[in-house]
């Protein structure tokens, strides 16, 4: 291939891979307002469409017609390129996760690897808008979130490493296959647990919502955004979202499995996803929000020792298992 | 100038920020204001700011007759608007000596206690709110909807009433306020054992309550507590029991009383006084005493030389008036005491050395209007 063709074509991966999420996106905020809604004995979202399916797409276009505001005082370069980083690692996770058999935008040998370690560069966009913001909410805001993702990622990497073990193999296609004859769900049901909570700790989703508690700080780092750069943190919140839970459904549900054909494949990936998604929705809606030292304690002392009990297990169940084969 | 400031900016330890919360910060209860200094997650000083919804209600009434003043008084604890009506009405009756039939007193206890579970769920509901939980609000306003309908059937207001007039009330009860009662009494119960499994018994919203905001005993009566906050604490005072009035002694109801004096405890008093209040509304509702629903007063109300205090156990606490009359058809002088003014001086000394959400949750605790603070 010539080099032009060759950027043309990530070029065009790149705009497939923006569209699809940012339509998630807006199809996951439809979802969190209707599920809230009637769990609340609310309706959500009526007026535009059927069931106002719409409806965010209108408040996105609202959103990015309002006014840019940049507050007097603001580190500005900061303040403006925080909304804009904090799409590249979700862009980039995204270009990597196989939605069925030979469906994957890019293949890496390690592509779960990579996925974990791009997701954790999310950081450093909320501690630039913590940062810049000029705004002592903003900043507290920014310092938990720091914290927050520090002490989750480590479980949340030890978790996956379970999985791994087990499979053999870091590339996210691999470890579907690996789990023909069993979901990793079932012997990974701990590892399943430690990397559903880091998940919810990594996506500032309740109960660890901390970063962005509207009862304390207010919303956090957001709140002296507004308008699309407000949008674009967002919109980056249920991208991150619909990217932990579809690396869970790889990683413990199985992916696409039990079929192989590529529609009923994807198709199949996407409900395992949109399962957790609700789960994590209904979560949502009815837990109230640890308070930090508490979250740091289950952080450190429960989540991290476990994930390495876990990791141990496996390990040795893994070698046992290899000696009894007589590998 | 510049020399001051510096002097004051080297008094300072030096490693802690200041930040401001309020007044419009969503879990302020209005528009409280409040100076934190934080050292890292952790407040050592709190300076509550007060006053932005002060409306000289005090002054207004020495210009006003003591009717024309009854409606501005539905707006000092605008959460529990007929019980600041019967203790106003019950200091002008005692002023002027005269008594509210036995029927209209059954009809101010009803409102009373409606009016105590409607401000009780807005407590539940932000409580909720305040740890984190977005749900129990929802549920706590959509049942108080439902009391607020029975009050527009009955007074025909639904925050502001008007109601309760001097001497009894305004007019007589309707017949559907039982029916619309007896369907609630029977919905209600349910719901809240609902609610109550949504979010007391949650793991996260106990270990966020439990020990934290510990006020002893001792120190309330310092602090001039009253209320479900002093109850919390393990106090059994309630005036509707100490010093009945408006007939309560003839109701049978349980005082809840806290043991440990923490956040938990006062939300379980809450939460257990709308069941007792629930008791009482069917209690009276069932014997209704016959007859006039008030008395004739004057139509310009001129009480006699003398002062008074009356007090009543509002939705927060105590609610007290203090007029004084030098016969004029207008009160001389006029105070108010009101629970709220008292538990937010409370704030600093509950909550300093505590983490910020902490104290959010126990200002939350407290559960102030700022109506009745600032008056």
């Amino acid at each position: 291939m010539v080099w032009w063709s060759i950027l043309l074509w990530a070029l065009l991966k790149l705009v497939i891979a923006f569209l699809f999420i940012f339509i998630t996106a807006l199809i996951l905020i439809w979802m969190l307002r209707k599920i809230m809604g009637h769990m609340q004995y609310r309706r959500g979202p009526r007026h535009h469409g059927p069931h106002g399916i719409w409806q965010t797409v209108f408040d996105t276009i609202k959103l990015l017609g309002k006014e840019d505001i940049i507050p007097s005082g603001v580190d500005r370069w900061t303040f403006i390129w925080a909304p804009m980083i904090i799409f590249v690692p979700s862009l980039m996770a995204f270009v990597f996760l196989p939605f069925a058999e030979k469906i994957v935008a890019t293949n890496i040998e390690i592509s779960l690897f990579f996925v974990l370690a791009i997701m954790g560069l999310s950081i450093i966009a909320l501690l630039m808008a913590g940062w810049g913001s000029n705004n002592k909410y903003a900043l507290l805001g920014g310092v938990r979130s720091a914290a927050q993702m520090m002490s989750y990622e480590i479980p949340m990497l030890i978790s996956a490493m379970g999985v791994v073990m087990m499979s053999g193999s870091m590339n996210l296609s691999e470890i579907v296959r690996a789990q023909q004859h069993i979901w990793y769900i079932v012997p990974q049901l701990v590892g399943f647990f430690i990397f559903g909570c880091a998940s919810l700790a990594e996506i500032n989703s309740t109960p660890f919502d901390i970063p962005e508690a509207e009862s304390e700080i207010v919303s956090g780092f957001n709140v002296e955004y507004s308008g699309f750069r407000f949008a674009a943190f967002f919109l980056a919140e249920f991208v991150n979202l619909f990217i932990v839970c579809a690396l869970a459904a790889l990683l413990f549900l199985g992916g696409w499995l039990p079929f192989t054909n590529p529609v009923y494949g994807t198709i199949f990936f996407l409900v395992k996803t949109y399962v957790l998604i609700f789960i994590v929705m209904w979560i949502k809606s009815t837990f109230p929000r640890f308070r930090i030292d508490q979250f740091m304690n289950f952080g450190w002392k429960v989540l991290l020792p476990l994930s390495l009990a876990n990791l141990f297990v496996t390990g040795v169940i893994v070698l046992m298992v290899d000696k009894f084969r007589g590998v | 100038m510049y020399d001051e400031a510096e002097i004051l900016l080297d008094d300072l330890p030096k490693d802690y920020m200041e930040v401001n919360f309020g007044p419009h910060h969503p879990s302020t209860h209005g528009v409280f204001r409040f100076i934190a200094k934080i050292d890292g997650e952790r407040i050592i000083d709190i300076d509550p700011v007060i006053g932005y919804l002060h409306r000289g209600i005090e002054k207004i009434a020495e210009n006003r007759t003591y009717v024309q003043f009854k409606p501005l008084v539905d707006r000092l604890d605008y959460t529990g608007g007929l019980n600041n009506e019967l203790c106003y009405c019950l200091a002008v009756e005692k002023l002027m000596d005269i008594e509210a039939p036995p029927r209209a007193q059954a009809i101010r206890v009803i409102c009373a206690e409606l009016n105590r579970i409607a401000a009780h769920l807005i407590f539940f509901g932000a409580m909720g709110l305040e740890t984190g939980a977005f749900t129990p609000l929802l549920f706590g306003f959509l049942d108080r909807e439902t009391i607020l309908n029975i009050f527009e059937i009955m007074a025909g207001g639904r925050l502001t009433f008007n109601y309760i007039t001097i001497g009894g009330v305004r007019e007589d009860i309707r017949s559907t306020v039982k029916t619309y009662f007896d369907k609630f009494n029977k919905e209600f119960p349910v719901k809240l054992k609902r609610y109550e499994e949504l979010i007391t018994g949650n793991e996260i919203f106990i270990k966020r309550l439990k020990n934290v905001g510990i006020l002893k005993k001792e120190d309330l009566f310092n602090w001039g507590a009253s209320g479900p906050t002093l109850r919390g604490s393990g106090v059994k005072f309630d005036i509707r029991k100490v010093e009945p009035y408006s007939g309560y002694e003839k109701y049978d109801f349980d005082i809840p009383v806290g043991t440990n004096g923490d956040v938990y405890d006062r939300y379980l008093v809450r939460m257990e006084e709308i069941k007792q209040s629930m008791r009482i509304v069917a209690q009276a509702l069932d014997n209704l005493p016959s007859g006039d629903f008030t008395v004739k007063v004057p139509r310009i109300i001129k009480p006699p030389e003398g002062e008074v205090y009356v007090r009543n156990e509002g939705t927060k606490g105590e609610i007290g008036f203090y007029i004084v009359s030098k016969g004029d058809k207008n009160p001389y002088r006029l105070k108010i005491r009101t629970p709220s003014f008292s538990h937010i001086n409370m704030l600093n000394f509950a909550a300093s050395g505590n983490y910020i959400a902490d104290a959010i949750v126990i200002l939350g605790s407290f559960d102030t209007v700022m109506g009745s603070c600032d008056r």
